[in-house]
Parts: C-alpha cells; structure tokens; sequence
C-alpha cells in the first residue's frame, strides 16, 4: 500500500508549483554543517513556547477555554493568529519557491490565497460568530438536524485537517532534514509530539499565542530579508527586476504556464476564494474573540498582514533569482551533473532558506530556519485543535451524545482525539515522504471549498435550506471534487499511466462546488417533508440572531 | 428565541435599516472584489501578454507588477472600509436594537 500511495503522489504536481520535489532533499547529498545558531533559537523558541504552554495550561478549565481560549482574545491578537495560522510553510517557502522559479507565476498564487479574506470579512464572519460556539458545525447544523449535518462537517473537516496535516509534516521532516541534519522520521515524530503537548495542554490559548509570536518572528524574518535584498538594488524594484531578467530571462515578469486555459483559471480561483471561507482551523478563530466587532477588526488586520507577506514572498523570491540561483554556494553539484539546470539544494523550496544565508550569513540561516520550523509547529497546532474540535464537539458530543455530553467529557475526548491525530500525522508524515505538498493542499482546498462552504454559506442566507438538500449537495461536492482530482490529467494520466485524462482539468472547484450548490438547491426545493418545514420556519429567528448576536451572548458565556 | 421576540424584532425599523443596508454594502465590496480578481484570472487565461507589457520601453517590469500588487493593497482596503463602517454605524444600530429589546 505505502508504494501504491508513493506512486500515486509521486508525480502529484498541482500545476507548474514547484515545491519540495521528491528525493531532492536526500540526506547523503546534503549533510550539512551543524548549524549551531539555528539549533539553539529553535531550543529558545521550544522552550519559550512550552513555557506558554505551561501557562496557558493553568488558564484552560472548561471546555470553552479549551476550544476558543475563554473567547477573551483581542481583534488584533486574533488578526495575528489568523495570520499564523493561514501562513503556512507551503506559503513561505513554495511561494517563495515558485517564485524564484517561475517569477510572476507565483503571485498569482499568492493573490488567490488573499482574495478570499475579505468576502470571508464581508459574508462569514459575523454570522459566524453570532451563531457558533466552537466549530462551523455548530453554525451549519444551528436549524438542521444534527447528526446528519454534524457528521457531513466533521469528515469534511477532519479530511481537510488530515490532507492539510499531511503537508506539513512532510514539509517539516524534508525541512528539518535539510537543515539541522536530523533523519526525517525523527524529525516528524518531534513535530508531532510537540504539537500534542501543545494542544492537549495549553489548548486554544497556547494555540493561539504560538500563532502569535511565529507570525511576528515570520513577518519580522521575511521584513529584513526583503529589505536585505532592496537595499542591495538601493530599493529600487527595477533594478532588481533587470538583474533577475538578467539571471533568468524575460518570461519571469509575466505569467507562464501556471494557468493555461480558461476553464482552470477561474476553477483554481473558485478553489482558493471559497476554499479559504471553508477552512476549518481558520473558520475555528472566530469563536475565540468576544464579539462580532472584534471579529471583523481580526480579518482585518489578518488581510493586512497576509497580504504584506505575500509582497514580502514576492520579494524574497526576486531576491533569491539573483542572489541564490547560479551561485556556487547553494549548488546541487550532485543533481546538477545528472539533470543540468543549476538546481539548488534541497530543490526550488529551499529558495528563501539559501536566501537567507546570502544576505545574513549563518546566524539569520538559523533564525529563518528557526522561524520556518515555527511556521510548521503553530500551523500544525491550529489544525490538530480543529480536527479534535469537530471530533469531540461534533461527532462525540453533538452525534454519539446528542448534545448530553458534559464539558469536562467533552474535553477529554478532545485531548484524547488531539493525541490521535497526533499520531496518525506522524504516521501519514512518514507514509507519504515521496509525495508533493502543494498538491495535497490544492485538495484540502478543493473539499473545503465544495462541502464545507457550499453547507455553511446557504445555512446562513438561504432559508429553504432542508436537512435533505445539505447532506446530499454536499455529499456531491465532496465526492465530485475528490472523484474529479483523481480522474484528471495528473493522477489520470501521469501517474496511472492511461493515455488520455476523463476530467481534462487540473483543478475540479468550479465543477465540485456547482455541484453541491446545484444538488442542495435541488433536494432542499423538493423536500416536502414536514421537518423541511419546521426548518425553513426557523430561518427567521437564525437569521435574526446572525444579524444582531442577540442571543448570542448566553451560548458564549456559558 | 420565542415568536413574540423575532416578529418584534423584524417589526422594528432600525432592524430593517440595519439588515438592508449592510447586506447591500456587503454585496456591493463583494463584487467589488470578485470583479477585480476575476477581471485578473481571466485576463491570464485569454490576454496572459497584456500583464506582461514593459511598463515603459527600457524597462524589463511589467505591468502585471504593479497591478498585482494593487489587487493586494485593494483587498485589504476592503476589509478597512467594512470594518470601519460596521464598527460604527452599524454596531451602534445593533446596539439600539438590542436596547428596545431589552426595554421589556
């Protein structure tokens, strides 16, 4: 099985997104030097983090307090966990990467990542937290029937927790690997156990304040080395960009092949906007802030600060076109005489690490080491709570208990489910070393974007929503977008050897979400049943209290 | 919440105000973004050169550059305009909503 699934995701390219190639990062070609200032900050960032941990373990009572840190974090605080959440590793160092690849190609990428922050802002927030208390289920299932709505959430959360897991342990283990020389599977299995200790400890606070300072360090990291880079060409944007014309020819500046045709432009766009207003661990932030008012000042500022990294990824990637690429210091000799082409070590995604080194030797190697591994431990963190979440709110508390579970159950099961995924993610992270990130992203995206969305954005505006209709569309949604993945031209044709793809596209949004609007428009019209009607009544008083949070105030203050 | 309360609180002009006029705005910034992005998206998938015009005739940058980057700056602009207004005007109707709920 493990070769099966090797096979399949070995070639699993989302695009032309250049990422963590497989069998790039291998121990015997890159050992390097024992890097002593990156081992002793990512010590300091260790140990100050379980310190918070620690701290916050104190503070974490109640369920509530496990779940959404008492709900007593600020907008601006909340705006920064949101940014640490929401950058990830694939977001530092595959867009960096792609960048330093393709040029323009990767802000096209980035863009699609920031657009869907302001209509989550203007559509799901404020709903959001005026209806919800700890997962989004809570808001799809608020007139529904529970169990059918919660189970549809959970497996549509916890796939897109698992595929976005998965990712990220890989990412760690090849990074970790690279740069402080562990073997790969130690180097999963410690992000694992840090992220449970964590979690089942420190709950949401600890989450929440590890987002906190890894989005600072991040922001602050990437600050000096885009500024690093400026002010080589004395911050002047054109000389850089003639001289990484100069490295790597004119087709850097304008778009490659990263969308070819129509159809799979606006599919992928479909996948990103709507995919990150269904992410669970980001949709999970909102519970934590008191009120609407700081929910909205939390997207915010969360826009203002993705989107100054974005700019700053765009920067880095420039940077390292002239300073990294063709330079004799971060050549992979060994690759380069089987392939050509000047390859970098550790591959395309190592681009902003080497970067790093060039413009701040081997102390800011360490730091950006440090702060990448940080990346990966507070988003890992944000996702494992979110896949517990909807694990024991959901499935435990809301499905197995119907809503009978006390707080202090509820909790365990969390903690224990917490552990769990913990482990499965270490198992996943070492099943799946061959396999490319950006690709496995790309599908939490799809499923987030066709189960996930299409069920919580018509829970709030549409009141002839049914029971009926939810399931099925989104049932439909979830199984088109993963069943139109599979029968593209990447799994389809490269890697299961058949000559000529089902689904010609590379990206399945635009198909998978019509298809759950479509099918809950469908069986939600004719469902004639008197439940269906007792739900289309309740409409009212949801949409009220979505509007005003009257109502509201009780569910969160227990 | 009883019937009594959700037909007083549909009943109560302020309520009106309040959900008229917010989902127009937040409709209208909806569109504005996805006109702007999807303007973006499909001139790389029909017109791909257009965004890579020098911006002059001796420079190598792009117009797809500073255009790329405007649609950052423009997103977040977005999300300042709402909020600002939401934090204001409509909280402060929220509030007068809640008051005359209150009030028996």
């Amino acid at each position: 099985m493990n070769n099966v699934m090797n096979r399949i995701f070995l070639f699993l390219i989302l695009g032309s997104v250049a990422v963590l190639a497989s069998g790039t990062i291998d121990g015997e070609i890159v050992k390097q030097a024992l890097n002593v200032p990156a081992i002793v900050m990512f010590v300091i960032f260790v140990g100050a983090t379980l310190g918070i941990t620690y701290w916050a373990a104190k503070r974490t009572k109640s369920a509530k307090d496990f779940y959404t840190a008492g709900g007593g974090i600020t907008g601006f605080q909340n705006g920064m966990a949101i940014a640490g959440d929401y950058m990830s590793a694939a977001s530092f160092l595959g867009i960096s990467g792609l960048v330093y690849a393709k040029g323009y190609d990767g802000l096209i990428y980035s863009i699609g990542f920031l657009v869907g922050w302001p209509i989550i802002l203007f559509m799901i927030a404020e709903p959001l937290r005026n209806l919800g208390k700890y997962t989004f289920a809570d808001v799809a299932s608020y007139r529904l029937k529970q169990t059918p709505i919660r189970t549809l959430a959970a497996s549509g959360s916890i796939a897109t927790v698992i595929l976005y897991l998965i990712a990220q342990m890989v990412g760690s283990g090849k990074l970790i690997q690279l740069l402080f020389g562990l073997q790969y599977e130690v180097a999963v299995v410690l992000v694992g156990v840090l992220m449970i200790l964590y979690v089942t400890f420190g709950g949401m606070l600890a989450t929440t304040w590890v987002q906190i300072i890894k989005a600072f360090l991040l922001l602050s990291g990437a600050t000096f080395m885009a500024l690093a880079v400026m002010a080589h060409y004395d911050f002047s944007f054109g000389s850089l960009f003639a001289q990484a014309v100069e490295m790597k020819g004119i087709a850097v500046m304008s778009p490659g092949g990263l969308v070819s045709d129509p159809i799979s432009a606006i599919s992928l766009a479909v996948a990103l906007m709507f995919g990150t207003a269904g992410l669970p661990h980001i949709l999970m932030r909102f519970f934590t802030v008191g009120d609407a008012k700081e929910a909205r000042k939390s997207v915010f500022y969360a826009t203002g600060f993705i989107g100054y990294f974005y700019i700053l990824t765009f920067i880095i990637g420039f940077g390292a076109i002239v300073m990294v690429f063709k330079n004799p210091a971060y050549l992979d000799l060994a690759k380069e005489a089987i392939s050509g082409g000047s390859p970098i070590l550790g591959g395309n995604n190592m681009a902003a690490i080497h970067l790093s080194h060039a413009v701040g030797g081997d102390f800011f190697l360490g730091f950006i080491s440090a702060v990448a591994f940080a990346t990966i431990l507070a988003v890992v963190s944000g996702l494992t709570l979110a896949g517990a979440s909807a694990i024991s709110h959901d499935l435990y508390a809301s499905v197995i208990k119907k809503g009978q579970a006390d707080g202090m159950a509820e909790m365990r099961v969390s903690k224990i489910a917490t552990v769990v995924l913990g482990i499965i993610a270490i198992i996943m992270g070492i099943m799946f070393e061959k396999q490319n990130i950006a690709f496995v992203v790309g599908l939490a995206f799809a499923i987030a974007a066709s189960a996930n969305f299409p069920i919580l954005f018509l829970s709030m505006y549409w009141k002839n929503l049914t029971t009926r209709g939810a399931v099925i569309g989104g049932s439909l949604g979830l199984a088109t977008a993963v069943a139109l993945v599979i029968l593209g031209p990447i799994v389809w044709v490269q890697i299961l050897g058949n000559a000529e793809a089902i689904f010609p596209y590379k990206y399945p949004a635009l198909f998978s979400v019509t298809a759950a609007f479509v099918g809950i428009w469908f069986f939600s019209i004719t469902d004639k049943s008197h439940d269906a009607e007792a739900e289309r009544e309740a409409f009212e008083a949801q949409y009220i209290r979505s509007q005003t949070g009257i109502g509201a105030e009780g569910a969160s203050e227990h | 919440m009883r019937q009594e309360l959700v037909d007083k609180i549909k009943a109560n002009p302020d309520y009106q105000t309040l959900v008229k006029t917010r989902s127009r705005f937040a409709i209208k910034l909806t569109i504005a973004m996805l006109v702007v992005y999807f303007a973006f998206i499909l001139t790389i998938a029909f017109e791909p050169a257009l965004l890579g015009t020098p911006l002059s005739a001796d420079s190598v940058t792009t117009i797809g550059i500073p255009i790329g980057m405007v649609i950052i700056v423009f997103a977040f602009i977005l999300t300042g305009i709402y909020t600002k207004r939401a934090n204001t005007e409509f909280d402060d109707l929220t509030k007068k909503i809640k008051n005359s709920v209150k009030e028996n």
